[in-house]
């Protein structure tokens, strides 16, 4: 089996602007809670607070013309895709300046033209298109990689399996980001996984492993570009294991009555990812006060933005359909 | 309904009360699915069965929903009762394979040979903006398949009633719930009594027009007779509760009563199964019809997410009210 290994450091600065986006998608999901608990947000929502590392590692690696495929737990890969916070606080909000004017909600967050194919609520959803989107790249010889994001829990279902095969088998420029938090809602590992170590599900495919700390910016980045190299370079598909840690619920509202006492917290204090990356730049309160301060403004911003938006007219929901 | 000393029971706690009822008495049923031991479910129906039953009976699965309702498939033809969830019926399309393909078929390709006493519980609905995937009805798909039963329950006693005759029907039966209706409560008898599969419930006797009426469509078009009665029109409705095997009798001898029909659930119009409802109508009672059968579904898209487009899309009291007064040569405003 190939071998793909990272290569090279993160610059400082880079890693402050990573470090300023992962603060902003932490600060848009806290004010997601918070907005939808104060009963203003539709549907069901859920955050990956704890999971921003993966999310703008792996994003800031893409290059243009690569695109991702994203999950129910979606407000960080878009953001980090590079929408504008006000366009997915207005998708939240059901509005027509949303990402998807309204039709689509938190579970299907879209933006094609930044390479976001769309966020999928059915688990395992989005993988197989990803395997056709990087079947497309090949055929056409267009030195672009598709990116699935998804989660531990769909490793269990056919279409991860289906896809990984007919990835691999067909060496189409693919990277399969597997975010695992341990947790598929209530469901810990020992009750879904005979298995500890994920990479062996890629291994039974024959396809090449990275398996990285996902709190860790700077592995995950440079593990995802290596990953990226390698599909780009023509060699096949990468499947990218990132450890990581949901520091919340399943959704906003969850009371976790599954989940061990003492976990949450112990993990909050050990396993932030933020909180990780701050320590490595050694960030004075004063550089992190105005880092913070900025993504207040702009997740402020949104809220007003989305709050002030047009609702769709009922008739709306009969566009659409067709092409 | 109710009176004296019946219980009152929650829609949520009827399910609960009919699975755990029938656990205590026969070991050979047990409930799989995704997240139904520690968290109860993700609708909180089988909160608490972990606790009494124990994970071997109260089984958490991974999410491999073609594994599970297979696997369920798998006891159930060894002798077991499994009742397998499956957590939106939107996920029944990712087991449809095992569903339409296999538990439906076994029987019938071994000439008689095996049987496959199956429950599968799923829920669905719109009204609180789940988006497009979490939400439809789509009890349609499964009534068109030969050798499935199909039971979908509008309230607490008939929830728990035809559970029970799910549980103990010797074939698969796709078991339907709608996620509005769990914290409906009716007075329900205190012993549970299994209500038979393939009878019509009756909810309201009336004499001019007839609305047959699935899940949450049911309320929706009580609240529509109680309306139409201030303008003068008296209508019977009846939820025909299973849908396979249909009530064909309760619905026609209704219909040859009152003269019209409207037929209302919350899945998409076109090929619902109302579509079959005024087939059966029109086939039956063609001679007493006064008036075209009114059919009230959801209209032809995907569930939107804004709740001003979804309330757009499916059906609530005042399309069931309209539709009602249509058959009456009144345009209902
Ligand atoms: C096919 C399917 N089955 C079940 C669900 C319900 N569900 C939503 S998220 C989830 C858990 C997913 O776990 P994982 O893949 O680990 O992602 P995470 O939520 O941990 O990010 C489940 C079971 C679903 N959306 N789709
Ligand atoms: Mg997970």
């Amino acid at each position: 089996m190939a071998k793909v290994e990272k290569k090279g450091s993160v610059s400082e600065e880079l890693l402050r602007e990573f470090f300023r986006e992962m603060l902003l998608i932490r600060r848009f999901e806290e004010k997601v809670e918070e907005r939808f608990r104060a009963g203003e947000l539709p549907g069901f929502l859920h955050v990956a607070i704890g999971q921003e590392a993966c999310a703008v590692g792996v994003c800031r690696a893409l290059e243009e013309g690569d695109v991702i495929a994203s999950t129910h737990r979606a407000h960080g890969h878009t953001l980090a895709k590079g929408t504008h916070p006000n366009e997915v606080m207005a998708e939240l909000y059901g509005k027509l300046e949303g990402t998807s004017h309204g039709y689509g909600g938190s579970m299907h967050l879209y933006d094609v033209e930044r390479g976001n194919l769309g966020a999928n609520a059915v688990v395992g959803g989005g993988l197989p298109a990803t395997v056709g989107a990087a079947l497309a790249f090949k055929m056409r010889d267009e030195p672009r990689v598709a990116v699935a994001f998804f989660g531990d829990g769909a490793t269990n279902i056919g279409t991860f399996h289906e896809s990984l095969n007919l990835a691999q088998l067909w060496q189409v420029p693919a990277v399969f980001v597997c975010e695992n938090n341990h947790w598929a809602e209530s469901t810990p590992a020992k009750q879904q996984l005979p298995i500890e170590d994920l990479t062996e599900r890629a291994a039974a495919y024959g396809m090449p492993a990275m398996h990285v700390d996902g709190q860790e910016i700077e592995e995950v980045y440079a593990s995802a570009v290596a990953a990226l190299d390698h599909a780009r370079g023509g060699r096949g598909p990468v499947f990218l294991l990132l450890e990581t840690y949901r520091l919340t619920g399943h959704y906003v509202g969850d009371p976790q009555v599954y989940r061990p006492k003492g976990e949450l917290q112990e993990l909050r204090e050990t396993q932030d990812p933020i909180t990780k990356l701050r320590e490595k730049l050694e960030l004075s309160d004063e550089e992190f006060e105005q880092a913070d301060r900025e993504a207040h403004e702009l997740v402020e911003a949104s809220v007003e933005f989305a709050k002030a938006g047009t609702d769709p007219r009922p008739e709306d929901a009969l566009k659409n359909l067709y092409a | 309904m109710g009176g004296g000393d019946m219980p009152e029971l929650s829609y949520r706690e009827a399910v609960r009360d009919a699975l755990s009822q029938a656990m205590r008495r026969d070991g050979d049923v047990f409930i799989m699915g995704e997240d139904i031991a520690e968290m109860g479910g993700s609708m909180g129906v089988t909160q608490g069965m972990l606790d009494e039953f124990g994970p071997e009976r109260v089984r958490n699965t991974p999410i491999s929903e073609m594994a599970l309702v297979g696997t369920a498939i798998g006891a159930a033809i060894q002798g077991m009762r499994p009742v397998a969830e499956v957590m939106y019926e939107d996920f029944l399309t990712l087991a449809a394979e095992q569903i339409v393909n296999q538990a439906a078929k076994h029987r019938y390709m071994s000439g008689g040979q095996l049987k496959v006493p199956l429950t599968i519980r799923t829920q669905g609905g719109a009204g609180w903006s789940p988006g497009a995937q979490h939400a439809q009805q789509l009890e349609a798909w499964f009534v068109h398949i030969p050798g499935l039963k199909v039971l979908f329950p509008s309230t607490p006693t008939d929830v728990r009633g035809l559970l029970w005759s799910a549980i103990y029907d010797d074939n698969p039966v796709v078991f339907f719930e709608h996620r509005t209706l769990y914290g409906l409560k009716e007075d329900v008898p205190d012993e549970l009594e299994p209500i038979p599969i393939g009878k019509a419930r009756v909810h309201r006797d009336g004499e001019d027009v007839t609305v047959i009426a699935t899940g949450r469509l049911v309320h929706e078009s009580l609240a529509a007779a109680g309306q139409a009665e201030e303008d003068g029109v008296s209508v019977e409705v009846v939820d025909p509760r299973t849908l396979q095997p249909l009530d064909e009798e309760t619905i026609v001898d209704s219909v040859k009563k009152t003269n019209r029909a409207v037929v209302a659930h919350e899945a998409v119009t076109r090929m619902g199964f109302g579509a079959e409802v005024a087939a059966v109508i029109q086939h039956q009672a063609f001679d007493w019809l006064d008036a075209p059968v009114e059919r009230v579904g959801a209209k032809f898209v995907p569930l939107p997410f804004a709740p001003v487009m979804e309330e757009f899309v499916v059906p609530h009291q005042a399309e069931v009210y309209e539709a009602i007064m249509r058959t009456v040569g009144r345009n209902g405003d």
